[in-house]
């Protein structure tokens, strides 16, 4: 699967003309097959900023290119065979099967009549496998277990093609098992992913660059290390973060307090 | 499937055509219907006036229920996938209402100034308007969840019958079997002329809803997953509920307000052939079809030889029906 170079370039957002930008201008940047961490308190922005990413809110200026062709400029359905996002959302009770939301993922590739081909079936079944829901592939999506779930959601994704994956919390409601599986997962995929994690170790583990946001601002791009430092995260949190190193494995760790 | 659907549909429709006041034998009702079609091709055995109770009086009335239950059950299945609303009902949703509104105004007050297709064409106007006014009530009560879009309509939809019934009164302060046949539907208005309307826009709009199947699959997943695969997620939604009002226009103005077709049809389609719409559609026409031919059999014979209005028949099951559902959500 090709992978996109992701750019952004002095993105920001506002709701309306003359309202304060709830997103002010940021820069970055994801090499093919690189995983950027978008993180920060709730109301950061890090929804918003994956929004522009996946096509659903256009930046009110700025620029995002993927392999150096603006993401803005192209029809939505051009758009959706570049990107392709796993959000929260998640399908109601309209008894859809696994392999038929699979299939959705073929949307973008099809024109409006047609249906899918051998070409599709073969790239749905290749998903279902590379997510190890073949044994489910006929089951109905609501019987399903939040693991399985998110897992089908990641395959219709794939099913698209993309050269960037945008997931939103991947780990949301999920058991610590299933948060490891989806973010071995998430390092194993090759993809360009951008991703938006609460977990601040969890990010530092998965992901090779990160982003860090607070109220709308940029606070800092760059390295784990460089980006998730005990005054940056204190301030931007406003928490007493401790960088402590374990014992046994000699990884480093982040500790939270609440300042005295 | 579909076969086993299509010779129950021929089945229902012999059925609708035999019972009633005059009982006309399943053999007598097919011969009429062939030599109508093929003059003289069988020796007719039968007398004059049962030809014309076959042939100008059942014969479209079962066919105008198969044209509204089918029209009726799509709008709701489509309706339901892009309101991600298991609930959404043109019923519900006071579209028939609106539709209802709109027809009552030409028939008893502007009068067909444009000929027949006056009568649909206004239906289709209220129909559009009110489903209009039910988005924007729910927009300016915040009222964002699937059941507060519920409460909208059935808000939205009383007041435009009750002022639809303002309408008939106003028209005729007697009239009050024209308020039963609005409120409760009857298909005993059926006449060949008439098929015409609600069939072409059945089989334009229902094969523009069928070529839709996959976006409606993916409005089902939710509004920003779907933009993400391409779709233009606010735009068609738009469009589903205009050809939404127009089939519900034009099926309320020959057959007044037949509630819970909408909603109860796709769901059981649905326990039978999977949720992928590209099945959903077409079954629901069908299924739809078959369930509003036994809905009038049972209206016209529990009291023959009174015709009891379709919409009770239809409102005791579909009601049931939404109690069940409600139960089956809450788990």
């Amino acid at each position: 699967m090709r992978t996109g170079h992701l750019v952004a370039k002095d993105v920001c957002w506002r709701p309306r003309k003359n309202q304060p930008l709830l997103l002010h201008p940021v820069s970055f940047e994801v090499y093919p097959g690189r995983v950027l961490g978008v993180v920060g308190p709730n109301g950061a922005g890090k929804s918003t900023l994956l929004r522009m990413i996946y096509h659903y809110q256009k930046p009110t200026s700025g620029q995002i290119t993927v392999d150096g062709l603006d993401l803005w400029s192209m029809s939505a359905k051009v758009a959706a065979r570049k990107v392709a996002a796993v959000l929260q959302e998640q399908p109601g009770a309209f008894g859809l099967s696994v392999r038929e939301i699979v299939a959705l993922g073929r949307t973008p590739h099809r024109s409006g009549l047609s249906s899918d081909g051998a070409r599709d079936a073969e790239i749905i079944d290749a998903a279902l496998a590379r997510m190890q829901l073949e044994h489910l592939a006929t089951r109905d999506f609501d019987t399903l277990s939040g693991g399985e779930r998110q897992r089908v959601m990641v395959a219709r994704a794939l099913a698209q093609q993309p050269q960037v994956l945008v997931m939103d919390e991947p780990t949301n409601h999920l058991d610590i098992r299933h948060q490891l599986e989806i973010l071995s997962l998430i390092r194993s995929l090759g993809l360009t992913i951008v991703v938006s994690l609460h977990d601040l170790n969890m990010a530092s583990d998965v992901c090779d660059a990160i982003l860090l946001l607070k109220d709308g601002h940029c606070q800092g791009f760059g390295s784990a290390d460089d980006v998730l430092s005990e005054p940056l995260v204190s301030d931007t949190f406003s928490v007493t973060a401790q960088r402590q190193v374990l014992s046994e494995s000699q990884n480093q760790h982040l500790t939270f307090h609440l300042p005295t | 499937m579909i076969g086993t659907g299509g010779i129950l549909l021929l089945f229902s429709i012999s059925v609708a055509i035999s019972v009633g006041a005059v009982s006309v034998p399943l053999h007598t009702v097919w011969s009429i219907l062939i030599n109508q079609v093929a003059p003289g091709t069988i020796e007719q055995d039968w007398s004059k006036g049962r030809e014309a109770i076959v042939w100008d009086i059942r014969f479209p009335r079962a066919l105008l229920a198969c044209l509204v239950g089918a029209g009726l059950a799509v709008v709701g299945g489509s309706l339901q996938a892009v309101t991600r609303n298991p609930l959404a009902d043109p019923h519900l949703l006071g579209i028939s209402s609106g539709a209802a509104f709109g027809a009552i105004l030409v028939l008893m007050h502007t009068g067909m100034f444009w000929g027949l297709i006056t009568v649909p064409l206004f239906a289709f106007g209220g129909a559009l308007a009110t489903t209009l006014l039910v988005l924007a009530v729910s927009q300016f009560a915040a009222a964002t969840s699937a059941d507060r879009l519920i409460l909208a309509g059935v808000a939205v939809s009383f007041i435009v019958m009750s002022l639809a019934n303002v309408l008939i009164f106003l028209g005729d302060p007697r009239a009050t079997h024209t308020v039963v046949f609005w409120m409760l539907g009857g298909l005993g208005l059926a006449q060949w002329s008439h098929l015409a309307f609600p069939f072409a826009v059945l089989v334009i709009c229902g094969a523009y809803i069928w070529a839709n199947a996959r976006k409606l699959n993916a409005m089902t997943v939710g509004d920003e997953t779907a933009s993400t695969l391409g779709i233009p997620v606010a735009r068609f939604r738009l469009i589903i509920f205009v050809v939404g009002a127009l089939i519900t226009g034009v099926m309320v103005a020959f057959s007044g307000m037949i509630g819970f077709v909408g909603l109860m049809v796709p769901h059981i389609v649905r326990l039978l052939v999977g949720g992928d719409y590209a099945r959903v559609i077409p079954a629901s026409a069908l299924f739809g079809a078959i369930y509003l031919l036994w809905s009038d059999i049972i209206a016209r014979t529990i009291m023959a030889p009174e015709d009891m209005p379709i919409g009770i028949v239809t409102g005791l099951i579909g009601g049931l029906f939404f109690v069940w559902l409600l139960r089956r959500r809450a788990r």
